[in-house]
């Protein structure tokens, strides 16, 4: 039975080995010059405001990161929604039945909006 | 299987109430600041028109359905405690009105709230499946946890929260757990179904007890019972004053309907199971609460003591059991609802610059001072205590006599004696009121909507004391489980 799963094992051991690959070979063939600002974390275009590894960061992706995942579970939702709308029996009133979940995401989003949370200069 | 016109009848006041909470989000950006009591009158006539439809349902005879497949019925019962949300949401919002302008957390989220975590209430209220029952609890407590801390600059609001929210979505954990292990042993988590497996022999089975003892730790969290009561008194100084008020006769009386249903329905076969913890519970609440109280200096911090005691009392109730039992619970509520809203439109009512109305010291003298306001504080606090001619002795005198048709006069010998030790507290402060000299300045909030709160909460508690039987017969009809 567990024969059934070597594939997978010897896939995930190509990937390892290429992805050790890829950072081993350019270490030899980049050049080598670190400065501040290339070493300084990423965050969205935002200048960093001391070490990014103490978790401090602006509140304001905390609450774009919440609205993202308001709508991550819509869609997921949205999916086994979709396959079963096919069945007539049950179409209309699931039809129905999402749009209102439909309508209270957006009454939230409506909300957040007036409230300012998808504007970034305050 | 299909909703049809029944469900949506059913759950009418529900629609109602979160649908005017979604509609009050949008309006309420539209609407400046310093007008935002125009949201909080709104809501009251939300809750209104919510009673008038749930008044209507009741009465044209559509109750007595199961519907949404068994997960939430329309009884008699359910409505019972629907009505007693209703008159908590409207007086809480009145109250709310003229302190939310003084401690500067005017926002019409505020009245929002208070409306979600009603329509919480109601699920909870008519919840006949652990499933339903925890989606309830869970929409009635997230909107309480924000309250609490709402009162954003505040340190011991926020502390409050935050101890509110952790220990809350603890307790939320174990009755999940508790809910997950009753539907492995009985194979359903709707409650006649429960029933059913359990008398068919689950009453046996070895994990019941453990799922038993993690129900009441769950439902033992939100009526703060002892040993589930430790967040009650940190919770109840640091919230803002109307939702302390709101926190201890709300979402008490819905976990209370919630215990009533899935105890005395659901788990009814497994009796001689979950009647000694309960019976500890309630001992222990009634000793935790009632002598710890009196060492308490923060009127807020003594009532949330005595509202443990209480939750101890109201559980005697449910230990009794059959009709008699549930109906005591029923009217204990609904007269425990009143004389708590009273005694907290009382403190809000000294809330001003000069004193903030919480210290028990506050009230020394008050009576040379303000005659009526001392006068229905002595009311509301004969009530706690249970002294006639007030509701307060009405209620408990019922819990203890069906305690012992019941059988259990150890228990109600305990209750008495230990209802006599409560009134030493609630005393204390009248004698604080009337044989001491007023100390200090003294100022009054002159709101017009607690002023109309004060009046109805003190007829009512003189009324329900003087004729219970309208409303003892109605909870007594009403104590039936679909």
């Amino acid at each position: 039975m567990f024969l059934t799963y070597l594939p997978v094992l010897m896939m995930l051991a190509v990937v390892g080995a290429m992805g050790a690959a890829a950072v081993i070979f350019s270490s030899f063939l980049r050049p080598n010059n670190p400065y501040g600002t290339k070493l300084s974390p990423w965050e969205c275009g935002m200048e960093p405001i001391g070490d990014a590894s103490t978790g401090h960061f602006r509140v304001h992706f905390f609450v774009i990161a919440i609205l993202f995942i308001v709508f991550d579970v819509e869609t997921l939702y949205l999916f086994p929604w979709a396959v079963l709308l096919t069945d007539e029996s049950i179409s209309l009133l699931i039809f129905i039945e999402m749009f209102v979940f439909i309508v209270v995401l957006a009454i939230g989003l409506i909300y957040a909006w007036g409230k300012g949370a998808l504007d970034w200069v305050k | 299987m299909p909703i049809g016109l029944n469900d949506i009848i059913a759950i009418l006041p529900e629609i109602i109430v979160s649908l005017s909470a979604c509609v009050l989000l949008i309006v309420d950006l539209f609407i400046p600041k310093g007008k935002k009591f125009f949201i909080g009158g709104i809501a009251i006539l939300t809750v209104m028109v919510a009673a008038f439809v749930s008044f209507y349902i009741a009465g044209a005879g559509l109750t007595g359905m199961t519907v949404f497949s068994g997960m939430f019925a329309a009884d008699g019962f359910g409505f019972f405690f629907k009505g007693i949300f209703f008159v908590i949401a409207i007086l809480v919002i009145l109250l709310s009105l003229s302190y939310v302008d003084t401690e500067g957390i005017e926002n019409g989220e505020y009245y929002i709230f208070i409306l979600f975590s009603l329509a919480g209430m109601m699920v909870m209220a008519s919840g006949v499946d652990l499933l339903s029952i925890y989606l309830g609890l869970e929409l009635m407590s997230l909107p309480v946890y924000i309250l609490t801390g709402y009162a954003k600059l505040n340190k011991r609001s926020n502390e409050a929260a935050m101890k509110y929210v952790v220990l809350g979505a603890f307790s939320s954990g174990i009755l999940l757990f508790g809910i997950s292990l009753i539907y492995g042993i009985t194979g359903t988590t709707e409650l006649t179904g429960i029933a059913t497996a359990l008398s068919a022999g689950g009453a046996e089975h070895g994990a019941l007890i453990i799922a038993v003892v993690m129900l009441v730790a769950g439902f033992g969290f939100k009526i703060a019972g002892v040993p589930f009561h430790m967040w009650s008194p940190d919770v109840y100084e640091g919230a803002p004053t109307p939702i302390t008020a709101f926190m201890s006769v709300g979402p008490k009386a819905a976990a209370f309907a919630v215990i009533l249903r899935v105890f005395l329905d659901g788990l009814a076969p497994a009796y001689d199971t979950w009647y000694l913890i309960l019976s500890i519970v309630a001992v222990g609440s009634m000793v935790v609460g009632n002598i710890v109280a009196i060492a308490q200096t923060n009127l807020k911090r003594m009532l949330a003591y005595s509202s443990i005691g209480h939750a101890g009392y109201a559980l005697l109730g449910v230990i009794a059991g059959g009709e008699e039992g549930v109906a005591s619970v029923m009217y204990y509520m609904l007269v425990y609802a009143f004389m708590n809203l009273g005694i907290f439109a009382v403190m809000l009512y000294m809330r001003t610059t000069k004193r903030s109305g919480e210290l028990i010291s506050d009230y020394t003298g008050l009576a040379k001072k303000n005659a009526p306001l001392a006068f229905v504080m002595l009311l509301f606090l004969f009530s706690l205590a249970g002294i006639p001619p007030t509701a307060g002795f009405i209620g408990k005198f019922y819990v203890f006599m069906a305690l012992i048709h019941a059988g259990h006069i150890y228990l109600a010998v305990i209750g008495i004696l230990l209802s006599a030790v409560a009134a030493y507290y609630y005393i204390r402060i009248i004698m604080l009121m009337y044989m001491k000299e007023p100390e200090g300045e003294f100022e009054f909030v002159r709101s017009r909507p607690i002023l109309y709160v004060l009046t109805l909460t003190a007829v009512v508690v003189i009324i329900l004391g003087i004729f219970p039987g309208d409303l003892l017969s109605l909870a007594q009809s009403a104590a039936v489980f679909l």
